[in-house]
């Protein structure tokens, strides 16, 4: 029996999936009419029932954040998606608004109607032209249809270019009209979040979880999944594997059987080193690979599910240049509004690099580390310590390789090796 | 530079918001489907527009990275070099490109056409290596594939995106869209990659 469970991807391979008719041809917008007709406590309930949990990386219960929102307050509340999907290794969140962009509408309108919302917004990322036509689109034909516009406006605000607005307190900064830099907190969203009024910031695969549950009820969600970690979710295939892909699957699931399901590490080779859920959640090894990819069980082994951006990389890979690569990104994503993010990324990138030229020293090791354990905890947002998630993982577990590049005075690894055009490495 | 039928596509894109100056960034994204990229003759009319000070929307505009201060090629290329991509090949894809148009990082080819640049992480990671062009996908590409890519883009002709509309629009064109104008092409191109439907697939042969 299949491990896998579409629900979120079930009517993706069909040619009109992002259609108002198809989705509506699938049962679409039922949810949202059975929960228009529901006390919004009652929604917030039954989301909280079902144990849906964030999907962007942190796994905040998605109902408690809902019940966070004051109510009768007489103030405007927003719900707020983002869609800044930008995390090396995600790539979730992108495919779904490409082929069911409806299904997030629908969410929306439950979560607006949840949490009494008139406004709702969609931060999208500039960088997926087609993704953002689909949305409009599809926005455009709920609204033509009636489901949107009674009480509920959506408005779709496109990103331009920056990492940190998947921060949401940037995110909201940003759609305010500002420079994307964190906030200060508290004041949480819930309570001052979009133009200091309460606002609800969710992750678009959240969102687009609640139709079904709506439709289905907690108890079927609760079926899926493990004690803490309810119900199915995306994890995304990648890197050196035979066929990477999306892969709809109960929370729990490991990714030696999701490696069984599609092919496994790219033929001849051996997997090296993985992410959990893109590149700030620590590195696991070929040590890990029975382990739950549920929230708990990804914790207890060191490291987070985060997005579940199934990174793969075999033993042709230099995790020094990977490290180093991701290390420019962060330096390069800092808004600069902290001193240990702005500065420390600089630094850390400058040791990395001499490391993997060959100049660096052994010291250097201990250099890194401490320079980690200075912006660990001590910058403002988290972008800062998913910067020191994968330098500090990949010393644990391969200190060995750092000391080669200095002892060696070099990196020893052919990075064409590892390349899919490599005739050792062909799919 | 700005007609009046531009002005009034700018002040419908301020009534979007409840509040104006959410508008600042598909106001900018319009600026550069006029002007190719944030002129500063944009940036005064934005700052009019909004009744705050141009400084504040320099701010905003040197922050992004998508906002360019000087002209990019008709079509803008992107070659992903972040971590994953750049093991798989993408950073021979970008040394292969920039020696085979003979411009680094950021530049621009003499006729125009083609501009490059490295970028971060587009979400596409199943479909590495990614190049992207007026930020359309181009999924699983080669050093050959992307020479090949830019060669068509010089005569004129480049081939439709992986996954994106039936022909490739201009940066221009393209920057209309991300400022919320529907050209009415949601309709075009594929639903999704292999890649995407895999676990579907898979999940119906019982795997």
């Amino acid at each position: 029996m299949t491990k896998l469970v579409p629900i979120l991807s079930a009517h993706w391979d069909e040619k009109d999936s992002f259609t108002i008719e198809a989705y509506t041809r699938n049962g679409g917008y039922k949810a949202s009419a059975k929960a228009l007709s529901m006390d919004p406590d009652a929604v917030i309930q039954l989301v909280k029932d079902s144990g849906l949990r964030g999907r962007g990386g942190a796994g905040f219960p998605t109902g408690m954040k809902w019940g966070f929102i004051p109510q009768g307050d007489n103030k405007d509340h927003y719900l707020v998606v983002n869609a800044d999907e930008s995390e090396p290794g995600t790539c979730k969140d992108t495919p779904l608004m490409m082929a069911n962009p409806h299904v997030l509408i629908e969410g929306c309108i439950i979560a607006s109607h949840a949490i009494r919302a008139k406004y709702a917004f969609i931060y999208i990322r500039g960088e997926v032209t087609h993704v953002v036509r689909r949305l409009n689109q599809a926005i455009e034909d709920a609204y033509k249809a009636g489901h949107l516009g009674k009480g509920i406006e959506l408005v779709l605000h496109v990103g331009a270019g920056a990492y940190i607005c998947g921060e949401e307190t940037a995110l909201l900064d940003s759609l305010e009209g500002f420079r994307g830099q964190p906030r200060l907190r508290p004041p949480f969203p819930a309570i001052a979040g979009l133009y200091a009024r309460p606002t609800v910031v969710n992750n678009v695969e959240s969102i687009a979880s609640v139709p079904a549950i709506i439709t289905n009820g907690a108890e079927w969600y609760q079926k899926y999944g493990t004690e803490k970690s309810k119900g199915m979710t995306l994890y995304s295939l990648s890197g050196h594997v035979v066929n990477p892909g999306q892969f709809e699957a109960p929370l729990g699931i490991t990714l030696r059987e999701i490696l069984e399901i599609a092919g496994g590490v790219r033929s001849g080779h051996k997997l090296k080193f993985w992410t959990p859920g893109g590149s700030s959640t620590p590195l696991f090894t070929d040590a890990h690979l029975d382990i739950a990819l549920d929230y708990e069980g990804v914790a207890a082994a060191g490291s987070m599910l985060g997005t579940k951006a199934l990174q793969i990389f075999d033993e042709t890979t230099c995790v020094v240049r990977a490290v180093l690569r991701w290390t420019e990104f962060y330096k390069h994503e800092s808004c600069g509004k902290c001193t240990p993010c702005r500065e420390g990324t600089w630094w850390l990138v400058q040791i990395l690099r001499d490391l993997e030229n060959g100049s660096g020293t052994e010291e250097d090791l201990a250099k890194l580390l401490d320079l980690c354990d200075n912006i660990m905890g001590r910058s403002f947002c988290a972008l800062g310590d998913g910067a020191t998630s994968p330098i500090t993982s990949s010393i644990k577990y391969f200190r060995d390789e750092y000391i080669a590049h200095v002892t060696g005075k070099g990196c020893p690894f052919d990075p064409v090796a590892s390349t899919i055009f490599s005739t050792t490495g062909a799919r | 530079m700005f007609s009046d039928q531009d002005l009034q596509v700018m002040d419908s894109i301020i009534k979007r918001y409840p509040r104006s100056r959410s508008a600042i960034m598909p106001l900018l994204h319009y600026v550069q489907s006029k002007a190719g990229y944030v002129t500063s003759e944009g940036i005064e009319l934005v700052a009019k527009l909004l009744t705050i000070e141009t400084a504040e929307v320099s701010a905003v505009a040197t922050f992004y990275t998508q906002y360019k201060r000087k002209p990019v090629g008709e079509y803008h290329v992107g070659v992903c070099t972040n971590t994953l991509c750049a093991v798989m090949g993408g950073d021979e894809i970008f040394a292969g490109l920039k020696d085979h148009l003979g411009i680094e990082n950021d530049g621009v080819t003499a006729d125009g056409k083609v501009s490059l640049e490295h970028i971060e992480c587009n979400a596409a990671c199943d479909y590495a290596p990614v190049v992207m062009a007026n930020w359309e996908f181009y999924d699983n590409q080669t050093v050959q594939s992307s020479k090949d890519l830019v060669d068509s883009m010089r005569q004129g002709n480049p081939p439709a995106p992986t996954r994106g509309p039936n022909s490739l629009p201009t940066w221009k064109e393209n920057s209309a869209v991300l400022a919320g104008i529907n050209d009415g092409r949601a309709n075009e191109g594929v639903q999704a990659g292999q890649p995407t439907l895999l676990g579907l697939k898979l999940s119906k042969e019982g795997k």
